[in-house]
């Protein structure tokens, strides 16, 4: 595959146990080394176009990740990395938990794994990467736009049924 | 006039942790006067959980308190079950856990390095150091099968049992990576620029280490001698140590009792290796656990507390963990007072914050 950009990354933990947040590290560090590719960990949403999020989303984080999301300038890509981020994990039964990162903004790749495996994140970023592209040529056609966290709450409620239907539909269609 | 105070929001997602905390820093110019820590953003509610997992698989559910010493989190649980059910682990057991335990330490701490070379701004320290951490993932991973969440323990023992030639295999890797760190150490403990950054920054007085309630690297780079592993759980009666204490109290301090803990940790390692016992590594339980426990073990950060009461069913009724981090917090809070707003990354560093244990 053909890198065309280098993609910068930004990462926030949810609720994670710190085992996948360490993992992303682990995976900027020599041993993996993203940053070969140009693939840079940031600290400013609005110079980030991946979004790494770990862990689930819990009612005091969840406004923090829609903030982070809607200072993102198009196109963005977001990771859930690891099975909190994917669906709640181990941790779907506590009370503070809401679920995935999905619960409150759109995710495009899901990355499973407890903890996830830093060659399992650098799959995923490949993947984001080709999605990335193809954001970016459809809105050099002015065909895109990605949603903002107030509009997918909309999206999300109003379909019937639970989150998780809802976006298994969003996934088939 | 007075002079203009305003407030600089830190957090929850900034460069310095991978992980969220949030604190208000009442500034007077370049000085901080005042900070307000905020938590609660990683709090999942997981002490809640034994209710809904039985006590054997809660071992699981423990150990994801944090995945940073997660091997320690399962073992305070474990320790606190077994001390119910009135059961004792097999000698190779303990002396696996032991070394388990202090595999974690390493990693723990020369994580930590990375992160505190990378606050003050020494990119390729942090990188140096971390090349080292993977060596350390990589012995952990040979003995358990994961890098950073091992599920190999559980109540009675160990779920399976690591080989001798393995055990074996990890004495060069222990050289090596001892080597690594020295070198390494060379840059934390005697570079002019480095040296300006931690010496004399954050400072706290050992009256103020106890006052506060400081714990682990914390306590004893103030020059107090204390460690929860000279209480003698697991294997570490039968090996010998001492604790390593610092009469500096400052970040430089906090540095150099990491780095020796370090190869303090690898020579338990290599303890546990020579003495390593021929036996089961699991004894088989019977029944629920009836009556409660609190134990103290000391995680990398500082000890912490378990406390489990059960009544005889599949389900516990409570679990509590009481965890390090959330005792050096105070201590964090006072030594931001009058430090330079350039200053923050490293004396949030310093105390080696764990959010997902402090807020579960």
């Amino acid at each position: 595959m053909r890198i065309s950009k280098s993609p910068w990354l930004l990462h926030y933990d949810g609720s994670s146990c710190n085992g996948c947040d360490i993992e992303v590290l682990a995976s900027t560090a020599p041993r993996f080394d993203v940053e070969r590719f140009g693939i840079i960990n940031t600290g400013n949403p609005k110079h980030a176009d991946i979004f790494l999020c770990t862990g689930g989303v819990n009612s005091q984080n969840k406004d923090v990740v829609r903030q982070i999301y809607d200072q993102m300038p198009d196109p963005k890509v977001v990771l859930a990395c690891g099975i909190c981020a994917c669906d709640g994990g181990i941790f779907k039964d506590c009370y503070n938990i809401l679920g995935g990162t999905d619960t409150v903004i759109p995710v495009d790749v899901y990355v499973p794994g407890c903890a996830v495996r830093p060659e399992a994140i650098i799959d995923g970023v490949v993947k984001a990467l080709k999605i990335l592209d193809e954001k970016a040529e459809k809105m050099k056609r002015g065909e895109y736009r990605s949603l903002t966290s107030a509009e997918y709450a909309e999206k999300i409620a109003s379909k019937d049924g639970s989150d998780g239907e809802a976006l298994q539909e969003e996934k088939d269609a | 006039m007075a002079s203009k105070r305003s407030v600089i929001p830190f957090g929850p997602q900034h460069p310095v942790l991978p992980e969220p905390i949030h604190i208000d820093l009442v500034t007077e110019d370049e000085k901080v006067v005042e900070a307000i820590p905020s938590i609660g953003f990683v709090h999942r509610g997981l002490e809640h959980l034994v209710t809904k997992k039985d006590f054997g698989e809660m071992v699981y559910v423990a150990e994801r308190i944090c995945g940073i010493c997660s091997f320690g989190h399962g073992y305070g649980y474990v320790n606190a079950i077994e001390h119910i059910m009135d059961i004792h682990p097999t000698d190779r057991a303990r002396y696996v856990r032991t070394l388990l335990f202090e595999l974690s330490r390493m990693h723990s701490h020369i994580l930590w390095l990375g992160l505190m070379a990378d606050a003050f701004g020494f990119e390729s320290l942090f990188m140096e150091t971390w090349k080292y951490r993977e060596k350390v993932l990589d012995m952990l991973e040979a003995a358990t099968g994961g890098r950073v969440i091992f599920s190999i323990i559980r109540i009675g023992g160990l779920r399976k049992d690591v080989p001798d030639d393995v055990l074996k295999g990890f004495l060069p890797e222990l050289d090596n990576i001892v080597e690594g760190i020295k070198a390494c150490e060379k840059s934390f403990l005697s570079d002019p620029a480095v040296l300006s950054r931690l010496k004399g920054v954050g400072y706290l007085s050992k009256e103020d280490a106890i006052n506060l309630s400081c714990e682990g690297p914390m306590l004893r780079a103030s020059g107090v001698a204390h460690d929860n592993r000279t209480r003698g759980y697991a294997a570490y009666d039968d090996v010998d140590f001492e604790i390593i204490t610092s009469d500096e109290g400052d970040s430089y301090g906090r540095c150099y009792v990491r780095i020796q803990e370090i190869y303090q940790s690898a020579d338990i390692i290599r303890q546990c290796i020579e003495k390593m016992p021929q036996e089961g590594i699991y004894v088989p339980i019977k029944g629920f656990p009836n009556g409660e426990y609190m134990t103290i073990i000391e995680q990398p950060r500082g000890g912490a507390c378990y406390y489990v009461h059960a009544s005889g069913k599949k389900f516990i009724e409570r679990m509590r963990v009481r965890t390090p981090t959330f005792a050096n917090i105070p201590a964090l809070a006072k030594t931001l007072q009058g430090c330079d707003v350039a200053d923050v990354p490293i004396l949030v560093v310093t105390i080696d914050p764990c959010i997902s244990c402090t807020e579960r």
